[in-house]
């Protein structure tokens, strides 16, 4: 029998037995519905993470001079150990590192924390707050609605004036011009010269509750009392250029901090490569986590197809003898239940995927986490659904194409 | 020409020229002879209890030939008819059907043989009851491989030779028991089978019915085409040109119906 005739049957059965069908295929719907939705979740995350996490947070052929990664994988104990007895990045060690970078190149200081900040206009409230020097705000892409950066001057002197994120800007400020307003951060006024454009939020974080003043001024000593600071962000032009700048520093800080040759460094120099290489690895572990759970559902999904057709090939038995009497074959019984058995669990699949793009859809409308429907998982889920169907369609079918002609016949 | 034969009537086979063929064992049958038996034995284990439902069968039907099997229960002709029609394999004899040795065939060619050479009819008409009066009959056209415009064609007008012309979108629950054993008619001949296989084909259908059905299958004997019927009820018998006897699985006569209708007292 064709292929396609034996699918327009299957089609017709099912058809027929609307009811029994729809709870047949709800292991196998339920199953992709949830591998659509994780594979989504996870494809939109990873997708956030190259396109907007990497530039966005880091930026593009940038690296950061810091005493220990942010982003690593596996962390021993004797690593952090390690790490614990590294010496602190200080404000001082700029100056130096500045000497030996090339012309083109930018450099910024990051120092951060979260603190309490508090205006005139309304409660007090946790803010994450940046002392930083050098080029950051070109560095970060940072780009403002109003105001103006910090003046040279401003840098220089360590001027209690503040740059906020358009979130901070409207929680203090109600309905207020923000600009040269005050916002007190550790019992410090500081005068708001500038709002930042609007960042929007990774994984549920804002990125607009953000102020940034100059590192001189005293907010750097909340956000690293010690004297240190987080680290020196470096960019370049290219990614060779990188390269290069990132080789000059290394040596400049093994010769500063006296390390032998076969030392290795007790620094940390980040790049967004790094970074990403960090959430490739997160993103694999999610992805195996996420799909075993619906593959349990599928393999439960293909028993219980197993189950209806070993049902079906039982209330159908006089069927198959009458197919037999007219001189179906084998092959052409066990090609039919096969192609019922895949039709069924195919449809589930087809079902289960436009549950699960609605839900990745949903998800991304109404939470904060990014999701992406991949077109690799829709094909890959259809596949499955038909393979699931095949795999728990065998056995019924066997048994169906080896029935006796006769004893089908005599079956009421 | 034979002595036995009467003009008017359907050629019969004479007993001797049965004898005759029946007597070359291991030797294909002349093309003029449709069914040809040798010694079929058939035994079933019930349990461990071994049932001898055929004990050394001769039967020999020429094309053409109109024959009852007939027999009360217990006598072998349910067991004779899933032989002749290559549903079952026999433990011992040959059979040549249309000058194919089927006897010693595997399921799928006996699954192919069905399908070319043979036309069921059941007692209980075994219809597809979710499928229509046409799907049906395209049914062995299907596992033929005609295409499909070829198969629409050919099942319309099997259900136009059996009257049903105007039924073929009804389902079997929208038809009449002497309706849907006439789809199970059209779906026997759009094969165009060298043997139409009836069993107990009255067996479910009233009297008037049962008239009806067998005016249909005299109809198409005097067309020209081998009709075999299993029965147990003699006035059905009847209606064949021949009627073959079956008593403890072996044949007890093999006569032409007057000899037949005289013997039961028709």
């Amino acid at each position: 029998m064709p292929i396609l005739e034996a699918v327009r049957l299957a089609l017709n059965t099912i058809r027929a037995q609307k009811l029994k069908s729809s709870f047949t295929l709800l292991g196998v719907t339920i199953g992709v519905m949830f591998l659509i939705a994780v594979v989504s979740i996870v494809e939109g995350m990873s997708k956030y993470m190259e396109e907007d996490f990497a530039g966005r947070l880091l930026g593009v052929n940038t690296f950061t001079l810091k005493r220990f990664p942010w982003f690593e994988n596996n962390v021993t104990e004797e690593m952090w150990k390690e790490w614990q007895r590294r010496p602190r990045v200080y404000y001082s060690d700029l100056q130096s590192v500045t000497e030996v970078l090339p012309s083109n190149t930018r450099y910024a200081v990051e120092s951060q924390d979260n603190e309490r900040a508090s205006s005139a206009y309304a409660r007090s409230r946790e803010v994450e707050a940046h002392a930083v020097d050098g080029d950051y705000f070109t560095i970060k892409n940072y780009e403002l609605t109003s105001g103006r950066l910090f003046t040279q001057r401003e840098l220089e002197m360590g001027t209690p004036v503040m740059v906020v994120g358009s979130e901070v800007a409207t929680h203090f400020f109600p309905n207020l011009d923000p600009l040269g307003r005050e916002l007190r951060v550790g019992g410090i006024p500081y005068t708001v010269v500038g709002v930042l454009k609007k960042q929007g939020s990774l994984f549920g974080l804002s990125l607009d509750k953000i102020v940034l003043a100059p590192y001189h001024s005293p907010l750097h000593r909340l956000t690293n009392p010690r004297g240190d600071i987080d680290g020196i962000i470096v960019q370049a032009p290219t990614a060779m250029a990188m390269d290069d700048a990132m080789e000059s520093v290394r040596e400049l800080m093994r010769g500063k901090r006296r390390l032998r040759p076969g030392q290795p460094d007790n620094f940390a120099m980040e790049t967004s490569a790094s970074a990403l290489s960090f959430f490739e690895k997160l993103k694999g572990m999610l992805l195996i986590i996420g799909t075993a759970l619906p593959a349990i559902g599928l393999v439960v999904g293909g028993m219980v197809i197993m189950n209806i057709m070993l049902v079906a090939v039982a209330e159908r038995t006089r069927e198959i003898g009458i197919r037999k009497s007219l001189g179906a074959r084998r092959r052409d019984i066990l090609a039919q239940f096969l192609i019922e058995a895949a039709t069924l669990s195919t449809l589930g699949a087809i079902i289960g995927i436009g549950l699960g793009v609605a839900i990745a859809e949903l998800l991304d409308a109404l939470t904060p986490l990014p999701a992406r429907v991949a077109p690799w998982s829709v094909v890959m889920a259809t596949l499955l659904g038909t393979v699931v169907g095949i795999v728990s369609g065998v056995y019924p079918a066997r048994r169906a194409s080896r029935l006796d002609p006769i004893a089908a016949l005599r079956q009421e | 020409m034979s002595a036995d034969y009467v003009t008017g009537e359907h050629p019969i086979s004479t007993t001797a020229e049965r004898q005759a063929v029946v007597a070359t064992t291991g030797a294909a049958p002349d093309s003029d002879w449709v069914i040809v038996t040798r010694g079929l034995k058939r035994e079933y284990d019930m349990g461990g209890e071994i049932v001898r439902a055929l004990r050394g069968v001769d039967v020999a039907i020429r094309r053409n030939e109109y024959v009852a099997i007939m027999g009360p229960s217990g006598s072998g002709k349910s067991t004779l008819m899933n032989l002749i029609g290559c549903l079952d394999t026999p433990n011992e004899g040959e059979y040549w059907l249309n000058g194919q040795l089927v006897s010693e065939m595997s399921d799928d060619q006996l699954a192919r043989v069905r399908n070319k050479e043979i036309g069921f009819v059941f007692q209980t008409f075994n219809l597809l009851p979710r499928a229509t009066a046409l799907h049906n009959v395209e049914l062995p056209l299907v596992y033929a491989g005609v295409s499909a415009t070829e198969r629409r064609e050919r099942a319309q007008e099997a259900l136009a030779r059996v009257q049903l012309g105007d039924r073929v979108h009804h389902k079997p629950n929208e038809l009449s028991g002497g309706q849907r054993q006439r789809v199970a008619i059209a779906r026997a001949l759009v094969n165009r089978p060298s043997i139409l296989l009836a069993d107990e084909p009255t067996g479910n259908l009233d009297s008037t019915t049962s008239e009806e059905i067998m005016r249909v299958f005299e109809t198409l004997a005097t067309s020209g085409q081998t009709v075999i019927m299993v029965t147990h009820e003699a006035d059905i018998a009847a209606h064949a040109k021949r009627v073959v006897v079956l008593r403890d699985g072996l044949i007890a006569s093999d006569d032409r119906r007057s000899a037949f209708k005289a013997q039961a007292g028709l």
